[in-house]
């Protein structure tokens, strides 16, 4: 484990990206931070910009209009960064699996920006809170053991 | 001599003691504001683990912004703090205090501001020009209270300019001193940039404002600085107005004082909602300001005929 994947597992600070979902997951990410769940308990905090990022949560079915700023984010976080993917449709397009208008998902999209970047498939429609923090845990753990 | 200097400067009052009791109090702040809206909040060591990971990031220098600028801005917070820190715990342990040194520790505490006006004028980025502009207002705002509030205390204390003649007695012991310690408390919350003043970072809608194209150790060098300023500028107002630290044991005293005031300001933080730029424009102008001048008026009277109260 480096210093730099230890540092991250420790002060995982969030950043949300919407690739064109309903709104739900995004809504249930922030009932991460709320008293009953509480991501600051490992650290974790919302942050504004995805220069300060370390794990992007990107949520929803990836619209071709949303991809190019994706990508876009995905060039401007400081790396060493994991990807998020929250929800059903962020993992696998979900119910908008033959739309016309959705290109993802995001593991696809993510990996054809950067092949070495590590996702995290978070299922559920939406995922619950409580999902969402054990997926979150769980990516930071396997980091770690990637980057022995 | 040169040892003690290096001592001085990277263990004691400088860098290693600034620093642990910074990410400490940083570890309070957040630890309170948890408690206060009924969470857990993070572990104890919490702050040292950001500042280390933010040490091995990426450092990203974006494209359109003065890169020299933006490379060496970060520095100037940390290193304006740390020698303010070690003027502060000098003139308090060991009373080695020089004619005027206040005035200098006046001009250090403004340079994190500076900073980050600096950095955010410097990163190319409309936002974060945005929030250096708010910074400056804001600047502007609290420096008159907060230096009408420290004239006060000169006037209280005889005409001495060195903080060692401040930190035998307690200036707000007296009704000039507690005014014009309120309005100090509150131009440190504002120096601070915590809640009710946060306006230049908002998260919410300038999105990290001047510190937004930051990245790796330059926003690590950032977080450093507030760590030490939740040091300093508690101590500058324990110094001026509280009586001091005071040694050996009366300097457990001393540490219950600073907590006292962090935690004041704490409380402030998490019961508020931010202001608008204008409302803290008013605020320290029309409300701040005037309160710290009745206060050195009543300094000054109560000097002329004599009343020690007053
Ligand atoms: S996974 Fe479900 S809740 Fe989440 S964006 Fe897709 S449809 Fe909405």
């Amino acid at each position: 484990m480096t210093w730099t994947s230890w540092g991250i597992s420790k002060s995982p600070w969030l950043y949300h990206v919407s690739t064109g979902s309903c709104n739900n997951c995004d809504i249930e990410i922030v009932d991460c931070l709320t008293p009953k769940f509480d991501v600051e308990r490992f650290g974790g905090k919302l942050v504004g910009s995805p220069r300060h990022a370390d794990v992007l949560m990107a949520t929803g079915a990836m619209t071709r209009k949303s991809k190019p700023r994706f990508e876009r984010v995905l060039e401007a976080a400081a790396k060493p960064y994991i990807v998020a993917a929250v929800g059903a449709c962020a993992c696998s397009k979900g119910i908008f699996h033959d739309a016309y208008n959705c290109v993802g998902p995001v593991r696809k999209v993510t990996k054809e920006v950067d092949e070495e970047i590590m996702v995290v498939n978070i299922p559920g429609c939406p995922p619950r809170p409580e999902a969402i923090i054990e997926g979150l845990v769980n990516g930071l753990q396997k980091l770690k053991e990637v980057h022995q | 001599m040169v040892g003690r200097l290096v001592f001085d400067f990277f263990v004691f009052p400088g860098l290693f003691f600034t620093l642990g009791v910074g990410i400490l109090a940083s570890w309070v702040v957040r630890k309170v504001s948890a408690l206060v809206q009924w969470r857990v909040g993070p572990p104890l060591l919490q702050p040292a683990y950001d500042i280390a990971k933010l040490f091995g990031k990426e450092n990203i220098i974006p494209r359109g912004s003065t890169e020299w600028g933006f490379l060496i801005v970060p520095l100037l917070g940390p290193i304006g703090l740390l020698l303010a820190s070690i003027i502060l715990v000098k003139a308090n342990y060991l009373a080695t205090a020089f004619i005027g040194d206040i005035i200098v520790v006046l001009y250090l505490l403004i340079l994190p501001a500076l900073a980050v006006v600096l950095g955010g004028m410097s990163s190319g980025n409309p936002l974060s020009s945005l929030g250096a502009n708010r910074e400056l207002r804001l600047i502007a705002a609290y420096e008159l209270p907060l230096l009408l509030a420290v004239t006060t205390a000169i006037v209280k204390t005889g005409g001495g300019l060195s903080l060692a003649t401040f930190s035998s007695q307690w200036v707000a012991a007296s009704f000039s001193g507690t005014f014009a310690f309120i309005a100090s408390l509150l131009c440190i919350q504002a120096e601070l940039g915590f809640i009710p003043f946060d306006i230049p970072e908002a998260e919410t809608e300038i999105m990290g404002g001047p510190l937004i194209e930051y990245s790796g150790p330059l926003l690590g060098l950032f977080k450093i600085s507030h760590l030490m300023a939740l040091l300093v500028l508690p101590l500058f107002l324990i110094t001026v107005f509280l009586g001091g630290f005071g040694t050996g044991w009366e300097a457990l005293w001393g540490a219950i004082k600073y907590v006292l005031v962090l935690v004041v300001i704490i409380l402030i933080k998490n019961t508020n909602p931010r202001l608008r730029s204008d409302q803290a424009l008013k605020f320290f102008w029309y409300g701040a300001a005037p309160l710290a001048l009745i206060a050195l008026v009543m300094a000054v009277v109560g000097n002329l005929i004599g009343i020690a109260w007053l």
